[in-house]
Order: C-alpha cells, then sequence, then structure tokens
C-alpha cells in the first residue's frame, strides 16, 4: 500500500496494483526479447551451425562435423590472405582517421567566423549511406574522366583495378567519411581540457611541443582511445565500401563472409568464420579496453 | 455487456471478410521473379495477354543480376512463397532441384510434348538435371559479339590492317583474328580500345566471357558426369585459352575489372571499342538508335572458331520453374500450358523475348525480325554451358578468386591460376 501511495490513485496501474518493480519491468522486458530473439539467439543458433556442415540451400538436415569447420578455415591460405587485407585495411583506414580526425579538432578548438557551419559541413561525410559514398568516390577515381585524376594529373592511374591500389582507395574514402566522428571525439576532449593548465604551462614558459604533449595529448588520450576502439571495430568489420567498390580487388574477411554465407549459402563454414571474426575483435578490443583502464587510472 | 459482444461479433466479421477477399484476390495473382534487364519487360508486357484472356494478374517481379541469385534462394531457403515461379539461370538447377525447391516438371514437359516443340538444346541446358526436367525454357541466350562495321569497313583502316597483319579486316573467321582486331583497334590516345569484355566477379560474367574462350580453345571446364576436373581444367587448351583471354583484356578500356552487360554496352554506345562482348538479350539496345548513336553501323557475329575448330558460344538464358512453396501451384501450371503455347512463343519473339520454340525460332520471320537474330540462331547451335551442380556458386566464385587476378593484373601465370582452381574443385566437388 505504501507503494501504491506513490501511484495516481485514479490511474490504471492502481487500480491493477502494478508495483514500481513491475512497471519497470513492463518497459524493460520489450527490449529484452527484442534483444533475445534478434540478438542471443542468433549468436546461440549460429554456434550451432558453426560445428555443422549445412547448407541452407539444400533443404537437408545439418551433420555434425565438430571443429572440422574451424580447422579447414585456419588452415586456409586464402582466408588468411583474406585477414590479412583486413588488418592491411584497418592500420591504414584507422591510422588515417586518428591523425586527420585529431589534426580537424587541433584547428577547430578556437574561435573563428562561421565556426558552427565549418564544423557542421565537416561532419556531412560521416552522415552519408556508405554505400552512395562508396559509389560517387568510384566515380571520382574513374582512370578516363574521374576528377581525382585530372587534379593530380596522373594520366589514366587505375585507382580500383590493382589491390594493392584498390586497397588504398577504399581506405582513403572510409578515412574521408570517419574522421569527422574522431574529429567530434578529439574535439569534445579538447573543449574539456582546463584553461588554467595551458595559462600555466605559458607561465612556466613551455613550448608549444611540451604543452601538446604533456598536457593536450595525456589529457584527451582516454577520448581518443575510445575513438580508437569503435573505428577499429567498424573497419574491421568493413562491407560496404569494399564491396561498392572493388568486390575483387579488396577481398576483406566480411566481403568472404557475405559470399560464404549468401552467395555459396555455405552457412556451417560462414557461423564458424563469423565466429573467428567475433573472437579476434573481442580480443582486440579487451587489449585496448585494458590500455583504456590503465590510461584513466593516471 | 451485449453492446460490447455485438461490437466485437461485427468487428471479427469485418476482419473474416476482409481476409476471405485478400485470399481470393491473391488466387487471382501470380508473381514472376527474374532479374532486372530487358527481357523482364517483355514478359511482363506478355503476361499482360494471360491477363486479358484469364483475369488473372501476372506480376515480374524483379532484382538487379548482382542480387538476383542471392534474393531467390533467400526466398527458397525460407520457403517463402513471395514468387509463384521463378526465372532462374541454368547453373541453379542442381542446388534447386536437389533442395527440393522446384516442382518436377518431366510430367508436364511429357505430356504437352514440350521434348518435341522446344529446341531440344535448351531442355537439357535449362530444364534437365539427374533426369527430370525442372523448368521450361524461357529465354534462350548466349554469348556473341557487337562490332563497329564503320571502323571495319573504313578504307584507311583496312589497308593499315592488312599491311600490318597480312589479311583483310572482316567479321574475325578465328579467335586469332579476333585478337588480332582488338589490339589494331587499341590507341589510348585517340580513346579507341579494341574490345569490351566480361570481367565482372559479382556473379558469373567473368566465368562466363573466360568459358566460352575455354571451350573455343577445344578446353573444356571438367567432366560433368564423373567431376573429374584434374587435367582437363589445366589442360594446355585451357592454359592457352586463359592466356588468349588475358591477352584481350589488354585491349580493354582503362579500369575494366568489374565490367558487365551494362558497362560492355556503354562502352560500345560511347565509341570506345571496336568489338562488345555480350548476351544476345542485351543486343536490342543496340540495334536501337534511341540508345545506340551507332545502331546504324552495329553489325554481329558469333563467337568465331577457336584455332583448332572448336566453336562454342557461352550459354545464357533460363527457364521458368514453379517454386515448391507456392500456394497457386496449380495457377502457375495453367500459366505455363499458355506458355508453351506457339503463338504465344512468336508473341514472346515479337516483344523481343528470345524463344526456345524450334519452329518459331527457326522461321524466316523470327531470322529476319532483328539484325542480330541470325547470329543468335547461329549461337544457340553452339552453346555449352557452367557447372550445374548444387555447389556452382562455390565454384563460380572460386574461379572469380583465382583468375580474375591473372586476367586483369597478370599476377603468376595461366597455369599456376589454373592448377590453384584444379585443387579448389576437387575440394569442392568432395573430390578429395
Amino acid at each position: 500500500m505504501a507503494v501504491l501511495a506513490t501511484l495516481d490513485p485514479h490511474s490504471r496501474a492502481a487500480s491493477r496494483g502494478w508495483s514500481d518493480l513491475t512497471i519497470r519491468n513492463a518497459f524493460i522486458l520489450p527490449t529484452i526479447a527484442f534483444l533475445i530473439v534478434f540478438n542471443i539467439f542468433p549468436l546461440i543458433y549460429s554456434l550451432g551451425f558453426s560445428f555443422t556442415a549445412y547448407r541452407a540451400s539444400l533443404n537437408r538436415p545439418a551433420e555434425f562435423v565438430g571443429l572440422q569447420n574451424y580447422r579447414e578455415l585456419l588452415s586456409n591460405p586464402d582466408i588468411w590472405n583474406n585477414f590479412t587485407v583486413t588488418a592491411q585495411y584497418v592500420i591504414l583506414s584507422v591510422g588515417g582517421q586518428m591523425l586527420v580526425g585529431f589534426g580537424l579538432a587541433l584547428l577547430l578548438n578556437r574561435k573563428f567566423p562561421l565556426k558552427g557551419l565549418v564544423t557542421t559541413l565537416l561532419l556531412m561525410p560521416m552522415m552519408l549511406s556508405p554505400a552512395v559514398v562508396g559509389l560517387f568516390w568510384k566515380l571520382l577515381y574513374d582512370p578516363s574522366w574521374g576528377p581525382i585524376n585530372y587534379a593530380l594529373g596522373i594520366g589514366k592511374f587505375e585507382w580500383l583495378s590493382h589491390p594493392t591500389n584498390a586497397l588504398f582507395a577504399t581506405a582513403l574514402t572510409d578515412i574521408w567519411m570517419w574522421s569527422p566522428f574522431v574529429m567530434l571525439l578529439a574535439l569534445a576532449g579538447l573543449s574539456a581540457v582546463p584553461q588554467h593548465l595551458y595559462e600555466a604551462a605559458a607561465i612556466d614558459r613551455a613550448g608549444k611541443l611540451y604543452t601538446f604533449f604533456r598536457i593536450t595529448l595525456p589529457l584527451i588520450s582516454p577520448l581518443l582511445l575510445i575513438a580508437l576502439i569503435f573505428r577499429t571495430m567498424e573497419a574491421f568489420k568493413t562491407f560496404d565500401l569494399p564491396f561498392v567498390m572493388s568486390t575483387a580487388n579488396v577481398q576483406t574477411v566480411a566481403i568472404r563472409l557475405y559470399q560464404m554465407a549468401f552467395q555459396g549459402w555455405d552457412t556451417g563454414r560462414a557461423s564458424a568464420l563469423a565466429y573467428i571474426v567475433l573472437i579476434v575483435v573481442l580480443a582486440i578490443t579487451n587489449i585496448y579496453v585494458k590500455y583504456l583502464n590503465k590510461v584513466k587510472e593516471r | 455487456m451485449a453492446r460490447r459482444n455485438w461490437i466485437g461479433l461485427m468487428t471479427g466479421a469485418a476482419f473474416a471478410l476482409g481476409a476471405m477477399a485478400q485470399s481470393s484476390a491473391n488466387a487471382q495473382e501470380l508473381t514472376i521473379f527474374w532479374a532486372e534487364w530487358d527481357p523482364a519487360n517483355y514478359l511482363q508486357e506478355l503476361v499482360n495477354e494471360y491477363t486479358k484472356e484469364t483475369g488473372v494478374k501476372v506480376t515480374v517481379e524483379t532484382t538487379p543480376w548482382g542480387d538476383f541469385q542471392t534474393k531467390t534462394f533467400a526466398e527458397l531457403n525460407a520457403h517463402g512463397d513471395a514468387f509463384d515461379m521463378v526465372v532462374g539461370d541454368s547453373q541453379w538447377l542442381g542446388a534447386a532441384a536437389t533442395g527440393g525447391h522446384y516442382v518436377d516438371l518431366t510430367d508436364f514437359v511429357k505430356k504437352h510434348g514440350v521434348d518435341k516443340s522446344f529446341v531440344p538444346a535448351t531442355l537439357q541446358y535449362y530444364s534437365l538435371y539427374d533426369g527430370k526436367y525442372w523448368s521450361i525454357p524461357a529465354e534462350g541466350d548466349a554469348n556473341g559479339w557487337a562490332y563497329r562495321k564503320d571502323w571495319f569497313e573504313d578504307p584507311k583502316e583496312k589497308e593499315a590492317f592488312k599491311a600490318k597483319y597480312g589479311y583483310d579486316l572482316d567479321v574475325p573467321k578465328n579467335f586469332n583474328q579476333l585478337i588480332d582486331i582488338a589490339e589494331f583497334f587499341t590507341r589510348p590516345n585517340e580513346n579507341r580500345y579494341g574490345v569490351a569484355l566480361y570481367t565482372q566477379t559479382a556473379y558469373d560474367a567473368m566465368a562466363m566471357g573466360l568459358e566460352q574462350t575455354i571451350f573455343t580453345y577445344g578446353g573444356d571446364l571438367g567432366n560433368y558426369e564423373t567431376k573429374q576436373v584434374d587435367g582437363i581444367l589445366n589442360s594446355p587448351q585451357n592454359v592457352e585459352a586463359l592466356e588468349a583471354y588475358r591477352k584481350l583484356y589488354t585491349f580493354t578500356p582503362p579500369n575494366w575489372t568489374q565490367a558487365f552487360f551494362v558497362e560492355n554496352n556503354q562502352a560500345f554506345t560511347e565509341g570506345l571499342v571496336a568489338m562488345n562482348m555480350n548476351y544476345f538479350a542485351f543486343f536490342p539496345a543496340l540495334a536501337n538508335k534511341a540508345t545506340n548513336p551507332y545502331a546504324d553501323v552495329t553489325g554481329y557475329f558469333a563467337n568465331p572458331p577457336g584455332p583448332y575448330g572448336h566453336q562454342h558460344a557461352a550459354l545464357g538464358g533460363q527457364g521458368i520453374s514453379i517454386v515448391t512453396y507456392s500456394k497457386k501451384r496449380d495457377e502457375a501450371f495453367k500459366f505455363l500450358e499458355w506458355f508453351i503455347r506457339e503463338d504465344v512463343q512468336q508473341k514472346w519473339a515479337d516483344l523481343g523475348g528470345y524463344t526456345c520454340h524450334a519452329a518459331v525460332l527457326n522461321s524466316e520471320k523470327f531470322l529476319n525480325a532483328t539484325p542480330y537474330n541470325r547470329a543468335f540462331a547461329d549461337s544457340m547451335k553452339i552453346v555449352k554451358d557452367f557447372w550445374a551442380v548444387p555447389v556452382f556458386a562455390d565454384m563460380l566464385f572460386q574461379m572469380n578468386d583465382r583468375l580474375h587476378p591473372y586476367i586483369t593484373t597478370g599476377q603468376g601465370t595461366a597455369k599456376e591460376a589454373l592448377d590453384a582452381l584444379v585443387a579448389d574443385w576437387n575440394k569442392t566437388l568432395g573430390n578429395i
């Protein structure tokens, strides 16, 4: 009755005798149900498939094969090549995003006319659909009439034909699209650095480099690390840009997974590969998070 | 209380009537799923005639070629009835038949004499798997060539060609001549190139372009009966064919690594290339002045013979199958009975569809209907297809993975690429 006293006595909840706990659960349960149906259940179901030689297109029951799928995948040089290409892509694109994003944040961390408009324009790339970005950058890279070759004066250089060129070109597109995300987080960190620290450094005649490495960078490194974690996870799973721009020439592990699962319908092996990717991403994320906790403690 | 019950009853009755109306409306509709290309538009025009005759609405739903296989099998694997019939690729027969996704049409074919009225080769490649028929041939197609007659007939070009190669510039009589002509017309400083080839790896484009070269050089993709690939797929003839395709690739426009029918036709209509490899189904756009400024000077020829006298064209085209999970199979059968009529097949050909009905295909009316129909009829006699086993998709992507880098970048050698593919296909076909 004391609990009911917190409710409107004329409300239906009150008339039904709902407690705060019941109301809380009523709000949370749909989300939990959604997570179970669309996250937890598929996760467990696909883990089961990863131990079978199941093909969704053949209408036959799944045949248990134990760890065969994992063994075959981990001993397949083509799969290792996919992981190598993915790692190269992650290092290039995330490294570029961190440099460009942080650089933009440093430039924006001051007052100047139309700062709001400039910031909004810089944020626009990450608001676009990745498929659209891939398609129009594909046009920009065209060797015959694309503006990039024209502006750089490099004739008919083929950006997307050769695997190495295509990797750089796709990573560059990713950097263009996602540097604003890093810029946002870095800008938030920069604006939170107490000004008195800079004033104290100025009084002590500290140089700009010293101020940057001893004050700015340590204080915003937690946010930079958060940006690094998010962007690394995303880059590792990257599918849309390589798929739209040049499927054959940037064979990331996500492209391979798509081909295996939805074109070859090799459900068992695709599930095993998906779990290998999940374990790798979790491992990398754990390393980052541990480092982040250490940085925060400092 | 009585008022509430009355309202509840009326609401329930309204829903029941609505559901009945909906289901009776559904019984009057059929859906056919196909890839997004001109023949699908022609089919929609054709099936409107069925609607006029029977009152049953037929809708042809389409999706881009790159997604066609994925979306079709996503629905079939889920046992969905989003479509009642599908105009599926010949390579799918194995997977769809083995998976129980298609209705067995063997009795239908024999009862209605389809095996006598349709071209036998089309039934063999579009419909037959494991001794049974799973579709009715709908769209016959083969890979052929379009070329710039004005470039070929230019006196200066002819003189220069004869001086360089020692024979007259004309429609190539063999594959070596095709390569010579492609080389001759490749002039990057004039923004002219010899040939537009299939290189796309999203699905089967590159494989189709390459396989007809392999067949033409006397090679093969393996023994489809015994599943042997070693010694066949990496034979000397196949190595030579792959090297020829690689050489042809060097005469394509820049960045030609993911080209299929759209890009090839575009290269032709933009005046970039002398010769365009494409399926005949895409040639109507080239014969149309509205879409091809060079329509009046565009000629067509079947894939020329190889150096050892073999001549083949990659089979294209599809058969129309009834989906097992359709709730309107009876209506779908009625539709097929209408579709196989000679007058309907004639109408299909008049609209631009490539009929497989023997009488219509061999008629002078059909052969003279367009500038490319004779080349098409010639090509249909020499067609050959890819594997139609359940694991065809894996084999296609392995072929793309192994051979595309060699073709487009010259990475490794043709022998190495084919040897690697043999290892892949042995594993996939379960030979190991």
